[in-house]
């Protein structure tokens, strides 16, 4: 027997995804391109969510908001990713280790 | 949806500054080609905005009173809002009056007045927000320009990496944000504040709190409250001065009346869980504000954590959960604009040999060679120290009465205890001003928009007792929205 998939599975998935993304921004101590990826892993585990709810409550809104966090997500990523080139210019370098010209 | 009269009277001021952005865009576009000179173009970029700026205060006037929900219910005005709106506009039209065109550090070109002026288009969104969707909306409408603004100096080494860590940690509290709003909409089954509002009359669900308490922490990291703080000072002393101004003056009024917005209307039923919450934040700001100013050499560093203890006495008067202490939110943020402006009036007149200097150190004998602004700088060191009868002293008067009054004794004593630390650093600046000589004295010359500014808000610090009566009064009735 083969037990049905529950909201509860998405949102222990979606958990799961956000833990890691979370985590791995404030593990990783390689280089900037893995958080950028960390933070689309929290995007998406969002989305997870908010579809999931919206298909067990019949209610269209949150299938809008996730396409929203999605169209977002990609300004997000474009204007990252300037930075980090102009950081690069600059630096010669995108270790994690490396961004600490000023301590804080 | 239809598009009356109403509509377009409620949203005034946003309408203003989003045609007034087109223009800009090809303004700033086909200028360059036939301009000569590339100050001609910024002047009259940054011109236009300092109109609009303007042209959105007058209409957020022609708002009509009272509670006015727009657009599927996806934007609310009310009271508040106006007020809000106002506030920020003011302190948007001071942060670009200071920027001259010939400021360099990278910020003098034409789009960063554009930036500036989308990331304000997004903080008027941001306050009017009433559905989890628009309120992300707009948050990142605001957030993604000042990214670019805060490394807008592509040159600088600091100001990219201030640039990428403000990124970073804003794209993470965005992403708290977000988790928190998919939870809130989950257990609450809608996006709408006044939904969320109605789904909470019989007490929360753990899963609603959960996501309350994310969708707090997020924008907790916007107003830079403890210990979501770790970006404010690198941020601030990284960008280029006119950009931390502007970050030091506006973008907190916005977070601040978000916040409210969310605590008080979609979360008004359980005042007593998020209460919680933010009294931990006020108590970390409150300590971290004071105690990390201490040691700083940097002015602009010392004002972040100067702007952190501010955010944490605002933030005692939310916790509150009252009228009086909703007030007295908006007394401060009032009197915060304000002091913003003038402690960056002075700091951007400091230059020695036409480069910008921005240690504390280089303020010492001010007194001697440039009375007036040292007394300008006093002032504010006094007001932000909350020495009456100056405005500073009315704002953390009112939060801490809201705090007492509100049973939240120990908060009130922390805050006291916390202001008498705050008040060393802010007398080390008048000590060095005042009581030392100086090896190399600053450069000569107040510019024209810099005397306009602190006459301005140096005269609204001084004349403020005058007004606080009418103030409060005026606070009170427009937060009663809420209660």
């Amino acid at each position: 027997m083969i037990a049905e998939i529950t909201l509860a599975h998405y949102l222990t998935v979606a958990a799961i995804l956000f833990v890691f993304g979370v985590f791995g921004i404030f593990i990783n101590r390689k280089n900037v391109i893995t958080i950028l990826m960390s933070i689309e892993l929290i995007l998406l585990s969002v989305s997870i969510n908010l579809v999931a709810f919206s298909a067990y409550s019949s209610d269209l809104s949150g299938q809008i908001f996730s396409l929203f966090i999605l169209t977002v997500a990609a300004a997000e990523a474009a204007i990252g990713l300037a930075i980090l080139v102009v950081y690069f210019r600059n630096r010669g370098s995108i270790s994690v280790e490396d961004i600490n010209v000023m301590k804080g | 949806m239809e598009f009356s009269q109403l509509t377009f009277s409620a949203a005034l001021p946003e309408f203003i500054l989003i045609a007034l952005a087109l223009v800009m865009v090809l303004v700033a576009a086909f200028a360059r080609q036939t301009q000569t000179e590339e100050h001609g173009t910024i002047k009259l970029v940054r011109t236009l905005s300092l109109l609009g700026y303007f042209a959105a205060f007058l209409a957020v006037f022609s708002v009509p009173d009272g509670r006015i929900v727009l657009f599927n219910d996806l934007f609310a005005v009310n009271d508040l809002v106006i007020y809000m709106k106002g506030l920020i506009l003011v302190g948007a039209f001071f942060a670009s009056w200071l920027v001259s065109e010939q400021w360099g550090e990278g910020i003098d070109r034409a789009e960063f007045h554009l930036l500036v002026l989308m990331a304000v288009i997004g903080m008027l969104l941001m306050v009017s927000a009433n559905d989890l969707i628009s309120l992300y909306m707009a948050l990142e409408l605001q957030s993604l320009p000042l990214y670019v603004v805060a490394a807008m100096r592509t040159s600088s080494l600091k100001s990219s990496e201030a640039g990428l860590k403000y990124f970073l940690l804003g794209a993470l509290s965005s992403g708290l944000l977000l988790y928190g709003a998919s939870l809130v909409y989950g257990f609450s089954g809608s996006t709408n504040f006044d939904a969320i509002a109605s789904s909470l009359s019989g007490g929360a669900s753990v899963g609603m709190v959960v996501g309350m308490v994310f969708l707090i922490s997020g924008l907790a990291f916007k107003i830079s409250a403890a210990p979501f703080h770790m970006w404010t000072p690198d941020v601030y002393e990284g960008a280029p001065t006119p950009v931390t101004a502007l970050f030091a003056i506006v973008p907190k009024v916005a977070g601040m009346t978000l916040l409210m917005n969310v605590t008080y209307s979609a979360f008004g039923n359980i005042t007593d869980q998020w209460a919680q919450i933010l009294i931990a934040l006020s108590v970390a700001s409150m300590i971290v504000g004071a105690t990390g100013a201490i040691m700083q050499q940097n002015i602009k560093r010392m004002l972040a954590y100067s702007s952190i203890a501010h955010m944490g006495y605002a933030l005692a008067g939310l916790a509150a959960g009252t009228s009086e202490g909703a007030s007295a939110v908006v007394i401060y943020m009032t009197t915060y604009v304000f002091m913003g402006a003038a402690a960056f009036g002075v700091i951007m007149t400091m230059r020695r040999e036409g480069t910008p200097v921005e240690k504390i150190s280089d303020l010492s004998g001010l007194s001697a060679t440039h009375p007036l602004l040292a007394a300008a700088m006093m002032i504010v060191m006094f007001s932000m120290a909350g020495i009456p009868p100056l405005a500073g002293f009315f704002g953390k008067w009112y939060v801490f009465l809201a705090a007492v009054n509100a049973g939240l004794i120990p908060l009130a004593v922390i805050g006291v205890l916390t202001s008498v630390i705050g008040a060393f650093y802010y007398l080390r600046i008048i000590r060095l001003m005042y009581f030392q000589d100086s090896d190399a004295p600053l450069d000569e010359g107040l510019s024209h928009q810099n005397r306009m500014v602190l006459v301005v808000s140096i005269g609204f610090l001084l004349l403020f007792f005058f007004g606080i009566g009418a103030l409060s009064q005026q606070a009170t009735s427009i937060v009663s929205v809420y209660f």
